[in-house]
């Protein structure tokens, strides 16, 4: 209005430099940009699929930008170049993702279909009397370990983790607390940078200083130095969880007479539960794949061990590691025979690193289902805002 | 049940850490009626208001030296658990704030449930409908009372803190703007509750709408600071139709006129 000099244009006529056109022109400038990659590459002798996505969608921001302001206008220009750059990083982003789902879905099933007698066999059976090349065997023995060590990880760091997180964000407020607090949250933050084998050497180191046998190997042991890989994760995750409970809840318990603890436990952990669950997920997300803590305290065994305080296990993990290691079976004769129980079975040159896949194949559906459980908590126990 | 007494402030100082908030307040505040606090903005009357129920030293650092005795008890006295305090003094914040993982009918039943006191389903229903009736909200969420307390509207969630505060039967309730975030036919509500209450609680309201104090309350203090940085005071308390026509205090004058600063 105080610009008296410069003409108004009506808002619902766009001014001629500025039209818009439907989305699926950029089909036209993206085929264009891919038909003139390949050409290119063809002609320079080096035309691949990955070389002509990659030149394609690099000529199709030049091409589709050019297009667009020309018919366009500058504005609009520079949206779809924009756009086409945020696709463009989507796009690479998700690339790793999908490629490892399906490479590890793909050559999982392999092996996982081929077990005898039926498709669970893979996963009830396991390696005791599978030697050479034998078509058999399967990740019971792992499974079990690693439910079995993770179980008993998140048992000690859960509480361990969530206590803390308790006494950062209630307690620490004032004084020497406020003080220990801050050294507290110094340390966690120094342990989260722990390498995970340094872990596991604290956790050989601490049990074998109390044992006579030098050479003891205990599940407890792995759970132990993989809790310690756990706790920072559980005391960030859940400090940030309960600093988000609003303070107003807090003071109305307060004012209707509930106790300190009360208010903590009845209200902030009940009100931050999904956020808590979440960060519990992601830190067993983050120990359950580990190898070279467990490779370090509780070795390998080719049966399965339910004793946690006993013994040597096998883990998921640690199984994918021996597996690929052992590499291509080499088959002397057709058939390899169980010393265990006599049983013959087919002798297959790649069978140990088909198992590798299918046990990283389970260990992705232990972790996914875990995810999946965490949800489901978090969305039944979510503060509800609906009428 | 004995006659209720006043509630008997003397000589109160108010401190955030090292920072004297509220100085040398003496009041006595009347059982059974409505007492309204005015001031400008950051004058202490909050603060004062959260000292009713030991709620200030929820602040990491604050603490209040001084008397507040409430039916002849000092609730400063160093035997007595400020928990048992709040039991006896509710309070209704600015900002309404239902417990979100909650019903309707479990933020009204919050003191016993919280508190994990046992009380029979019959009770419980009781006990809800009463509180509810009190606060004038049965009639529109009889029906829903499974339903989440975020779901209603904001007069609806502040009357629902209302029932939830005299669920736990307080004896006095602390009101600290309570209408500062409703709509005037909400705000109508919540004065019309609290001329009901009043029949049977001493209720302290916070606020700065001085035609609300001059509605709702039967007494009117007036605080005033001097500065920033400088302790805020009670400059008047006094009948609300005294501080509003004839206040005796220059200061007072002032600010009800709109002649201020």
């Amino acid at each position: 209005m105080s610009s008296s000099t410069s003409v108004q244009t009506p808002l619902s006529v766009r001014s001629t430099d500025e039209r818009r056109l439907p989305w699926y022109h950029l089909i036209f400038t993206g085929l264009a940009g891919l038909l003139v990659a390949v050409a290119a590459l063809s002609i320079a002798g080096a035309l691949s699929v990955a070389s002509a996505i990659l030149l394609g969608f690099v000529l199709h921001l030049l091409f589709g930008w050019t297009y667009s302001l020309v018919r366009e206008g500058p504005r609009w220009a520079m949206d779809r170049l924009v756009t086409l750059l945020v696709i463009g990083a989507f796009a690479v982003s998700m690339f790793p993702l999908l490629s490892l789902l399906w490479s590890v879905i793909s050559r999982g099933m392999t092996r996982v279909l081929a077990a005898k007698p039926d498709v669970l066999s893979f996963w009830t059976s396991d390696m005791s009397g599978i030697i050479g090349g034998a078509d058999a065997g399967g990740v019971f023995h792992a499974t079990v370990g690693t439910l079995l060590i993770t179980l008993w990880a998140s048992i000690i760091s859960i509480p361990v983790g969530l206590f803390t997180a308790i006494f950062l964000v209630e307690y620490a407020d004032q004084g020497w607390k406020r003080t220990l607090g801050k050294g507290v949250t110094f340390l966690v933050d120094v342990m989260t940078g722990i390498p995970s084998i340094v872990a596991g050497l604290f956790g050989l180191a601490v049990f074998i200083a109390f044992m006579p046998d030098q050479s003891v190997r205990m599940g407890i042991m792995g759970a132990v130095a993989l809790s310690l890989l756990m706790i920072p994760t559980v005391v960030r995750n859940s400090e940030e969880m309960l600093r988000l409970v609003p303070m107003d809840l807090r003071e109305a318990a307060y004012a209707l007479g509930v106790p300190k603890w009360l208010t903590i436990v009845k209200v902030v952990l009940r009100t931050a539960i999904a956020g808590l669950t979440t960060g519990v997920t992601l830190a067993i997300a983050r120990v359950i794949g580990e190898t070279a803590p467990l490779l370090l305290t509780v070795g390998m065994v080719t049966s399965v061990n339910w004793d946690m305080f006993d013994g040597r296990m096998a883990t998921l993990p640690t199984f994918i590691n021996q597996q690929y290691r052992n590499g291509n079976a080499n088959c002397m004769s057709e058939t390899v025979t169980n010393p265990v129980n006599q049983e013959i079975y087919a002798c297959s040159i790649s069978t140990n690193i088909d198992r590798a896949w299918a046990a990283a194949f389970t260990l992705i559906v232990i972790v996914m289902v875990l995810n999946i459980a965490a949800r489901m908590i978090s969305h039944y126990f979510s503060p509800k805002l609906s009428r | 049940m004995a006659a209720p007494q006043p509630i008997n402030v003397e000589d109160l100082n108010i401190y955030y850490s090292d920072f004297l908030a509220v100085e040398g307040v003496n009041v006595q505040i009347r059982p059974r009626s409505v007492t309204a606090l005015i001031g400008p903005s950051g004058c202490g009357k909050s603060t004062f208001l959260r000292t009713l129920n030991r709620m200030h030293e929820v602040i990491p650092g604050a603490y209040a030296e001084g008397k507040v005795e409430i039916n002849g008890e000092d609730i400063y006295d160093s035997r007595v658990d400020p928990v048992n305090v709040r039991r006896r003094v509710g309070m209704v914040f600015q900002k309404a704030n239902p417990f979100p993982t909650m019903s309707i009918r479990d933020n009204v039943l919050a003191g016993v449930k919280l508190n994990n006191r046992r009380i029979s389903r019959t009770a419980a229903d009781e006990l809800a409908e009463r509180a509810l009736k009190g606060a004038n909200l049965w009639n529109e969420v009889k029906d829903r009372l499974d339903k989440p307390g975020m779901g209603l509207s904001g007069g609806q969630q502040q009357r629902l803190c209302i029932a939830r505060t005299i669920a736990v039967q307080p004896e006095v309730v602390l009101m600290d703007e309570p209408c500062s975030a409703l709509d005037p036919i909400s705000t109508l509500a919540i004065e019309d509750l609290i001329h009901e209450l009043k029949q049977e609680y001493t209720i302290v309201i916070v606020t700065h709408n001085m035609q609300q104090a001059s509605r709702v309350s039967d007494r009117t203090g007036f605080f005033n600071i001097a500065g920033t940085g400088k302790p805020g005071h009670l400059i008047e308390i006094d009948e609300t139709d005294t501080i509003f026509t004839n206040p005796t205090n220059k200061q007072t004058e002032d600010y009800i006129s709109g002649r201020f600063g």
